[in-house]
């Protein structure tokens, strides 16, 4: 006689699984991974294993000797976390920062709080910044992208937000600065210095069109977050353009493509329903331009995103869905 | 094309058997019917052991408002009258039949004839159908005259005949609308004229074309009764997203369909309100879809209740070698059984064989928060905080978040990537917050 399975409904499942998902990411990555290979060559594919490989590892080492717990590695989360680390790191990065950036985003950003769906941060981002803080000059020196070379010694520029930051600090006008900055093409494809994933915004959007067919995002998230950038710099443009860098400049430039697309649209990380997800897009932008703008750093994007990921559970509270039934329509 | 707009989602449809026609399953030899087979207040058994007793005789009659009659569905003796286990994996009482022959009662009109003239009254109708033991075909069982009692003061506008059926696999509507559209049609009339509605709506997934033009083209002969295709989506069978689906109207939480003006029966139930206002005929025998993908041959057969599922199994080519589970009903509300001695009751939609492989949950993971559960929830609710809320026993919580609206369509379990038990855990809370408010009432 046949034994009989006994549970409640539903007795079938749809075909989304976690690890599907992470396989979605992963491969929306490898665009804009391809453009960093190509335009900072080798030293780019060493930081992105070494971030990659450190991750998986930290994660398996905590699972299986402090935890104790089951080893999830193959669901490929470490494995994003460790693209995404190696994305936001300049390219000659000394391996050994970058293994300690890996071993601050695994370790306390993710396996302290519980592991994976239970980190209220970013966990790539949180190891990010603390790489920043820790090492603010190898984290801002950025190779000038060539042809894909093999050489480990690169020159090293400053990158175009930077360059308007400095210059503007100088008391120079912006329309002086332009010719110091590479052109919107160079930026939208990726030829401009930059941190290794952030510097192609087409690869980037072409992973962000990936996401959107597999349903793997939504589009919420990137579009009020490029948006509101968009629209409060177009605001301060506006206002005065010798004092503020166009609005097209702004989203081409810098990790905001890559911070819109792929961090700030973690979903362990960002609210639950489709009007927090505007909320929470909406304040990732502003917070960025305020911090590009009149912050100390040229960049803001991934502090916005750390900034806003701490507002979820209360955006989470104020933005329910609405409910069947709620308003009666006569 | 017409659908209700929050949440829902689109399982595979599989079905297999939509173009087989109804068979005649025989009458088992002995036939288990469970005395109460509806929702509500049981009903009062009128035979004993040892009775003869014939196909159509009343067995146990309503005694209380929400309650309905039952009648025999063989002609034979009662051997026995015990307990046993139900689709609900619970004993019931059931009288056990031994069947001799297949002799009716006089009063049914066992002829072929379809007939079309509507002579009793309103009154009359309803009072007809809670004789004849009628209650909702879809699943609920909810005794079918209840509806149709209006209380002081409301008034209904349209009645809705759900012909959706969203649930995978499931074909037993489809074949009804496709070989019994004039009874079913004939059958809306009743149940308007009972109702004192002008304005009845059939509707129907569209991806059972074929019952959709059929029931069209016969509708043309009937006042009053459109037919209305609808995308596919579940769960567009649930009341509150078919009604939401064909009028936009919603029904606000905690409230009846009669509250938006709306009476909402399946199609299955139409043709037993033709039978038995116009056949004198009462509710003991249905459609039952026994399908699945390793089932020889998929049937649609129309089965006497009390019929075991095991009969019903042996009919469709036997069972299979790798079946891992049993459903009773369809694969997204449906009941996983017990065993397969388990009786076809008024509520039994279909008979669903899974295999091995298709029986066993994935592994629980931490829940991602993707928030698909909330943009899948056809209710508006939030899965992922209700399941923990009903995890820690917090129904204080639960109970602010709504969780008496869960439908418990499973949309939110079926969706979730981390194959959590989202619905378990809904139950559980929705049980027990359902008790602490009954209780409350009391006070």
């Amino acid at each position: 006689m046949n034994i009989l399975t006994i549970s409640g409904s539903p007795h079938v499942h749809g075909d989304q699984s976690v690890k599907k998902i992470m396989q979605g990411v992963i491969i929306a990555l490898i665009p804009a991974m391809l453009m960093a290979f190509y335009f900072f060559g080798l030293p780019a594919i060493i930081i992105t294993l070494t971030s990659v490989v450190s991750c998986v590892l930290f994660e398996f080492l905590i699972q299986k000797y402090i935890i104790k717990g089951e080893i999830t590695i193959n669901n490929g989360s470490a494995v994003i976390t460790g693209i995404l680390l190696a994305f936001n790191v300049p390219s000659n990065l000394p391996i050994w920062e970058m293994i300690i950036g890996a071993f601050v985003a695994i370790g306390i950003a993710k396996m302290s709080f519980g592991g994976l769906g239970k980190n209220p941060f970013n966990p790539a981002l949180v190891g990010r910044v603390f790489l920043l803080i820790s090492f603010p000059v190898d984290m801002t020196s950025w190779p000038v992208p060539g042809r894909f070379s093999t050489s480990l010694d690169a020159v090293t520029g400053a990158t175009p937000l930077g360059i308007i930051k400095e210059g503007l600090a100088k008391g120079n006008h912006v329309s002086d600065l332009m010719s110091n900055i590479p052109s919107y093409f160079d930026m939208l494809i990726g030829n401009c210095g930059g941190s290794l994933g952030e510097i192609s915004a087409i690869a980037i959007i072409i992973g962000g069109i990936y996401m959107l067919c597999k349903k793997i995002i939504t589009w919420h998230i990137p579009v009020a977050f490029i948006g509101s950038v968009f629209v409060f710099s177009g605001i301060l443009w506006l206002i005065n353009p010798e004092l503020y860098i166009d609005p097209v400049y702004q989203l081409l430039s810098g990790g905001l493509m890559l911070g819109a697309v792929f961090m700030a649209t973690d979903m362990v990380t960002s609210p639950m329903t489709y009007k927090g997800m505007l909320i929470f897009g909406l304040g990732c932008g502003v917070i960025t331009v305020l911090i590009r703008v009149f912050g100390a750093y040229p960049e803001g994007v991934s502090f916005s995103i750390l900034i806003m990921n701490a507002f979820v559970p209360m955006i989470n509270k104020a933005f329910k869905p609405k409910l069947f039934g709620e308003t009666v329509k006569k | 094309m017409r659908t209700f707009k929050k949440g829902g989602v689109h399982p595979n449809e599989n079905k297999i058997s939509q173009t087989k026609s109804i068979e005649i399953l025989p009458i088992p030899q002995k036939v288990y019917i469970p005395i109460t087979q509806h929702l509500g207040a049981p009903s009062t058994l009128v035979v004993k052991k040892g009775d003869s007793i014939k196909t159509g005789q009343l067995i146990a009659k309503s005694e209380s408002f929400i309650c309905a009659n039952n009648h025999s569905s063989v002609s034979g003796k009662i051997s026995k009258i015990d307990n046993f286990i139900d689709a609900s994996g619970y004993k019931k009482p059931c009288i056990v039949v031994d069947v001799e022959g297949d002799e009716w009662i006089d009063s049914i009109d066992k002829s072929l004839e379809i007939k079309k003239d509507i002579t009793l009254s309103s009154g009359e109708i309803i009072q007809k159908i809670k004789e004849m033991g009628i209650v909702g075909l879809g699943g609920a069982c909810f005794p079918t005259h209840v509806k149709l009692m209006l209380p002081e003061g409301k008034k209904a506008d349209y009645l809705i005949i759900n012909g959706v059926e969203c649930e995978p696999y499931l074909t037993s509507d489809h074949r009804m609308m496709l070989e019994k559209g004039e009874e079913i049609l004939i059958g809306t009339s009743i149940l308007m004229k009972a109702l004192n509605v002008d304005n009845a709506i059939i509707g129907i997934e569209n991806n059972k074309k074929d019952a959709i033009n059929h029931l069209t083209e016969l509708s043309k002969n009937y006042k009053g009764i459109k037919i209305e295709s609808l995308k596919v989506k579940y769960p567009q069978g649930g009341e509150k997203q078919l009604i939401k689906a064909l009028t936009n109207r919603e029904v606000p939480s905690g409230k009846l369909p009669l509250d938006v003006g709306c009476v909402v029966d399946n199609v299955g139930t139409a043709f037993a309100v033709y039978e038995a206002v116009q056949k004198n005929k009462p509710l003991f025998e249905r459609v039952v879809t026994v399908t699945g993908k390793s089932v020889k041959e998929p049937k649609n057969l129309m089965v006497r209740m009390g019929t075991p599922v095991n009969y019903l199994i042996e009919k469709a080519g036997g069972l299979p070698e790798d079946t891992g589970k049993i459903i009773s009903g369809g694969p997204m509300m449906g009941k996983a059984l017990t065993s397969l001695d388990v009786p076809v009751v008024k509520g039994t939609s279909g008979i669903l064989l899974m295999k091995k492989s298709e029986s066993k949950r994935n592994k629980e993971q931490n829940c991602i928060r993707c928030g698909k559960c909330v943009v899948a929830c056809p209710m508006g609710l939030e899965p992922y905080l209700l399941a923990a809320l009903s995890e820690h026993k917090n129904y204080e919580e639960l109970e602010k978040h709504h969780i008496m609206d869960c439908i418990e369509c499973g949309s939110c379990q079926f969706t979730c990537p981390s194959f959590r038990p989202l619905l378990d855990n809904l139950r559980l809370g929705k049980n027990k917050v359902g008790q602490i408010i009954r209780k409350r009432r009391k006070k």
